[in-house]
C-alpha cells in the first residue's frame, strides 16, 4: 500500500476564516470553489422549485409571468456559470496539481483572484431581484428582449456579473494550461497524464479561445443598454442575430466546458471501481480534442429557426460532433466490460453519468437535423435535452467525483448507505422530472412560458415533473446530512481509500500543503497501480476490494 | 521511511520547484502571459466580428449622404483624413521598438539601458494616448451615432483601455527598474509587459488598417 512519509506538524484544514480568505493554496482554493458553487447550486435549486411549482397546474397560482422569467433567468444563469462551471474547475483546482505531482497551480495569487470574482459576480447579480427585478429574458440574454426598453438595472447586473465570473474563468484557464505544461512531474508525459488532467486541458483552450468572445459581447450589449450603441437592437440599427452568433460562438464551446471536466472524473473513477485500466486511452485523448475542435463549428444549431445561418454545414457538423462522443461512450462501456465492479456511491453516479448522458446525447442528435429542429426549438424538447446532457450528465459526474475526491479532501469517507439513498432518490426524482418533458415537448408546449392551457393535455406530465423536481429537492437532504456526519464521524479514509491509479492518492488525506513529500516512480498513466504491483508482475490477480477497503 | 522534516513551505518541499525548474523553457509568468494574449486576440476578435458583420450589412460603408446626411457622411469618411490616425501608429510601432531595445538591454544585464528603453516607451505610449484623445475630440461623432459611430468608437475605444493598461504596466516596471530589481537572470516581469504591449501595438496596426485604410 502506498503511504507517504508525511505527517505534517501543523493540521492543513483547521486554520482561522483569514487563512480561508487569504490562502494561494490550490487545495484551499479548490474546496473555495466547490463550497462556493455548492451554495449557488442549492440557490438556483430553489429557484428552480419555483418553477416547477408554478407549472404543476395550469393556470398562474404562485408567480405573475414578470417573476416567473426572472426566476427561469437566474436559475439558468446561476447553474450555468456559478455552479457548474466553477464547481468543476474547483474540483479540477484541487486535483488537477495532485494529479501531476505538483506543488501548488502555477500562478498560485492569480488563482485565488480567479477565486473571488466568483461570490463578487453572484451577489451582483442577485442584487438584481432588489432593483426593481432581476434579469428576465433567459440565460441566453437575446436582443431585443435584454435591451433597455424592456429589461431593468436587473439585466444590467447580470451583465457586469457575467463579465466577471468569465474573467474569473478566463484566468483559470491561463493557470490550469501553464499548470499542466509547466508543472508535472519528472516521468509525467503528456500522454501519461490522467485523463481528468486532459480533459481540463481541453476545457482550458476551450474556455481561453470562447469566453472572451462572450466577454465582448456582454460589453457590446452593456454599451447598448447604457451608452446609447446601436449592436444589437433592430429598432436602432443594430443586429440581433449578431448578438445571437457570438453568444452561441462562445455557449456551444461552454457546454462542452460543463461537461468536459465531469468526463474525465468519470473516467477517472469507472477504472478504479472496475479493477481495469480506461480502454482506449490515446482513442479517449483524441476524441476529446477532436470534441474541442469541433466544438467551434456548431454554435449555429442553436440558430436553425433563425433563417440566418447555413443550415447543411451546422446540421452535419453538430452530426459529427456526435462521433467523438460516441467514442467515448465505448471507451467507457469496454471499461466496464468484464470488470470487477465494485458498486460503491463514485461508482453509482458514474453509471447515472454514464446512461443519463447517453440519452442527452441521443435527442441532441435528433434536434440536430434541421426539421426535426424546426419543430423542436423552443419546446420542452430543448429542455429534456439540455438536462440530460447538463444534469444528468455533468451534474451526477460531479457528484461521482465529490464522493471520490471527498475523503481525499477531508480525511474521511462519507457514508455509504446514505450515498446511496442520495443516488437512488437524485437518480429516480431526475428522470420523473425530465423524461415527461420530452413528451411535452413533442407535444409543442413552449418554454420559458409560465401558464398553458388546461386543455393542452399537458397538465398530468407537468404535475409529474413538479412531483419529480421535488424528489430531486429531496435527494439533498441526505446528501448534506451525510457531509455533516462524514465531516465529524466519518470512517478515516487513510492514503488511498479506493486503491487508485493516480498520483492524488500518494499522499496523505488531506495532503499537507505543498502535497508531497515524496514522489513515486512515473513509468504510466497509473503510477500507483505500478507501485502497488512492484515487483509482483506475475500475479495478475488484482487487489480485492474487500481487503482494504471497510 | 518517515522523513524527519515537515514539508510546510515551498523552501521545505524536497520536490517543490522540482518540476519546472529542471524543465527549463519558458517560464510560468511569460507562458501566462501569452495565454492570456491568446484570449485578449479573442476578445478583440468578438469585437471585429461584430464590426465586420455591421460593415457587410450595411451598404455603402462608412454610410453615405443618404442615410446619414451630408455632414455626417463627411466626418465618417475616415479615408480622407487618415493622417492624425498615421503619425499615431507610428508613435505606438516606435514604441514597440524602444520596448523591444529595453529587452535587450535587460538580457544583457544593462540596467540602465532597461530603464532608458521602458521610460521612452512610456512616454510614446502616453503621447499615444493623448493623441487620441484630441483625436476624439476632433472626429465630430459620438457613440450614439449610428453602427458607424458605435463600432468606431467601442473597437478604439478598447484598444485605447487596453494602451491604457500597458501604460501602467510600464509605470510599474520602469519603477521596479529604477530600484534596481531586474537582473539578466531575473526579469520575467519586464518581457511579461513587453509582449503585452508588442500585443497592443499590433491591435492598433489592425484596427488602422481596417477603419482608414481597407
Ligand atoms: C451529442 C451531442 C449533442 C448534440 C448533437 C446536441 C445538439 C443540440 C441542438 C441541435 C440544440 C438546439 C436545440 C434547439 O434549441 O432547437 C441543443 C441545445 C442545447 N444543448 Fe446540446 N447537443 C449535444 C450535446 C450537448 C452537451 C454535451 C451539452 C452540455 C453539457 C449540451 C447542452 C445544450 C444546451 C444547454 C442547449 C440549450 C440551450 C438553450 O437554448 O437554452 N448539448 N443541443
Ligand atoms: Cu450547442
Amino acid at each position: 500500500m502506498a503511504t507517504t512519509a508525511l505527517h505534517p506538524a501543523v493540521p492543513a484544514y483547521r486554520s482561522g476564516l483569514y487563512e480561508w480568505i487569504t490562502t494561494t493554496d490550490h487545495k484551499k482554493i479548490g474546496i473555495l470553489y466547490v463550497v462556493n458553487s455548492l451554495l449557488f447550486f442549492f440557490i438556483a435549486g430553489l429557484l428552480a422549485l419555483g418553477v416547477r411549482a408554478e407549472l404543476a397546474q395550469p393556470k398562474v397560482q404562485f408567480f405573475a409571468p414578470d417573476v416567473y422569467n426572472q426566476l427561469f433567468t437566474m436559475h439558468g444563469t446561476v447553474m450555468i456559470f456559478l455552479f457548474i462551471i466553477p464547481i468543476l474547475a474547483g474540483f479540477a483546482n484541487y486535483v488537477v496539481p495532485l494529479q501531476i505531482g505538483a506543488p501548488d497551480m502555477a500562478l498560485p495569487r492569480i488563482n485565488a483572484l480567479s477565486f473571488w470574482m466568483l461570490p463578487l459576480g453572484g451577489i451582483l447579480m442577485f442584487t438584481g431581484f432588489a432593483t426593481g427585478g432581476a434579469a428576465a429574458e433567459g440565460w441566453t440574454g437575446y436582443s431585443p428582449l435584454a435591451q433597455r426598453a424592456y429589461s431593468g438595472t436587473g439585466t444590467d447586473l447580470w451583465d457586469v456579473g457575467l463579465v466577471l465570473i468569465g474573467t474569473s474563468s478566463i484566468l483559470g484557464a491561463v493557470n490550469f494550461l501553464t499548470t499542466i505544461f509547466k508543472m508535472r512531474a519528472p516521468g509525467l508525459t503528456m500522454f501519461r497524464l490522467p485523463i481528468l488532467v486532459w480533459t481540463v486541458l481541453v476545457t482550458s483552450v476551450l474556455v481561453l479561445m470562447a469566453t472572451p468572445v462572450f466577454t465582448s459581447a456582454l460589453i457590446m450589449l452593456f454599451i447598448d443598454r447604457n451608452y446609447g450603441g446601436h449592436f444589437f437592437d433592430p429598432a436602432t440599427g443594430g443586429n440581433a442575430i449578431l448578438w445571437q452568433n457570438v453568444f452561441w460562438f462562445y455557449s456551444h464551446p461552454a457546454v462542452y466546458v460543463m461537461v468536459l471536466p465531469a468526463m474525465g472524473m468519470v473516467s477517472e473513477i469507472l477504472p478504479v471501481f472496475s479493477r481495469k485500466p480506461l480502454f482506449g486511452y490515446k482513442a479517449f485523448v483524441f476524441a476529446t480534442a477532436g470534441i474541442g475542435a469541433l466544438g467551434f463549428s456548431v454554435w449555429a444549431h442553436h440558430m436553425f429557426t433563425t433563417g440566418a445561418v447555413f443550415l447543411p454545414f451546422f446540421s452535419l457538423m453538430t452530426f459529427l460532433i456526435a462521433v467523438p462522443t460516441g467514442v467515448k461512450m465505448f471507451n467507457w462501456i469496454a471499461t466496464l466490460f468484464r470488470g470487477q465492479l465494485i458498486f460503491a456511491t463514485p461508482m453509482l453516479f458514474a453509471l447515472g453519468f454514464l446512461t443519463m448522458f447517453l440519452i442527452g446525447g441521443i435527442n441532441g442528435a435528433f434536434s440536430a437535423a434541421v426539421p426535426v429542429d424546426f419543430a423542436l426549438h423552443d419546446t420542452y424538447w430543448v429542455v429534456a435535452h439540455l438536462h440530460y446532457v447538463l444534469f444528468g450528465g455533468s451534474v451526477f459526474g460531479m457528484f461521482a467525483g465529490l464522493y471520490y475526491w471527498f475523503p481525499k479532501m477531508t480525511g474521511r469517507l462519507l457514508n455509504e448507505a446514505l450515498g446511496k439513498l442520495h443516488f437512488v432518490l437524485m437518480f429516480i426524482g431526475f428522470n420523473l422530472t425530465f423524461f415527461p418533458m420530452h413528451m411535452l415537448g413533442l407535444a409543442g408546449m413552449p418554454r420559458r412560458v409560465a401558464d398553458y392551457s388546461a386543455n393542452a393535455g399537458w397538465s398530468d406530465l407537468n404535475l409529474l415533473a413538479s412531483i419529480g423536481g421535488f424528489t430531486i429537492a429531496a435527494s439533498m437532504l441526505p446528501f448534506l446530512w451525510n457531509v455533516m456526519l462524514s465531516l465529524r464521524n466519518g470512517e478515516i479514509a487513510g492514503d488511498d481509500p479506493w486503491e487508485a491509479n493516480t498520483l492524488e492518492w500518494a499522499t496523505t488525506s488531506p495532503p499537507p500543503p505543498y502535497n508531497f513529500d515524496h514522489l513515486p516512480e512515473i513509468r504510466s498513466e497509473r503510477p500507483l497501480f505500478d507501485l502497488r504491483h512492484a515487483g509482483a508482475a506475475h500475479s495478475a490477480l488484482p487487489a480485492k476490494y474487500a481487503e482494504t477497503h471497510s | 521511511m518517515t522523513a524527519s522534516g515537515h514539508a510546510l513551505t515551498t523552501e521545505h518541499s524536497p520536490v517543490a520547484g522540482l518540476a519546472h525548474d529542471t524543465r527549463g523553457g519558458i517560464s510560468n509568468p511569460i507562458l501566462g502571459m501569452l495565454l492570456f494574449i491568446t484570449s485578449e486576440v479573442m476578445f478583440f476578435a468578438g469585437l471585429f466580428g461584430a464590426y465586420f458583420t455591421v460593415r457587410a450589412s450595411t451598404n455603402p460603408w462608412p454610410p453615405g449622404p443618404e442615410q446619414v446626411g451630408e455632414g455626417m457622411a463627411e466626418k465618417f469618411n475616415l479615408h480622407a483624413d487618415p493622417y492624425l490616425a498615421a503619425l499615431l501608429t507610428v508613435v505606438l510601432v516606435t514604441s514597440s521598438f524602444t520596448c523591444q531595445l529595453a529587452i535587450w538591454a535587460i538580457r544583457k544585464n544593462d540596467r540602465r539601458g532597461l530603464v532608458r528603453g521602458i521610460a521612452v516607451t512610456l512616454i510614446l505610449g502616453i503621447l499615444f494616448l493623448i493623441g487620441q484623445a484630441y483625436d476624439y475630440s476632433q472626429l465630430g461623432f459620438g457613440l450614439t451615432d449610428g453602427t458607424f459611430g458605435t463600432t468606431f468608437f467601442t473597437l478604439t475605444g478598447f484598444h485605447g483601455a487596453h494602451v491604457l493598461g500597458g501604460t501602467i504596466m510600464l509605470s510599474v516596471i520602469l519603477y521596479r527598474a529604477m530600484a534596481g530589481q531586474f537582473s539578466a537572470r531575473h526579469h520575467d516581469a519586464v518581457e511579461a509587459t513587453s509582449i503585452y504591449w508588442h500585443f497592443v501595438d499590433v491591435v492598433w496596426i489592425a484596427l488602422f488598417s481596417t477603419l482608414y485604410i481597407l
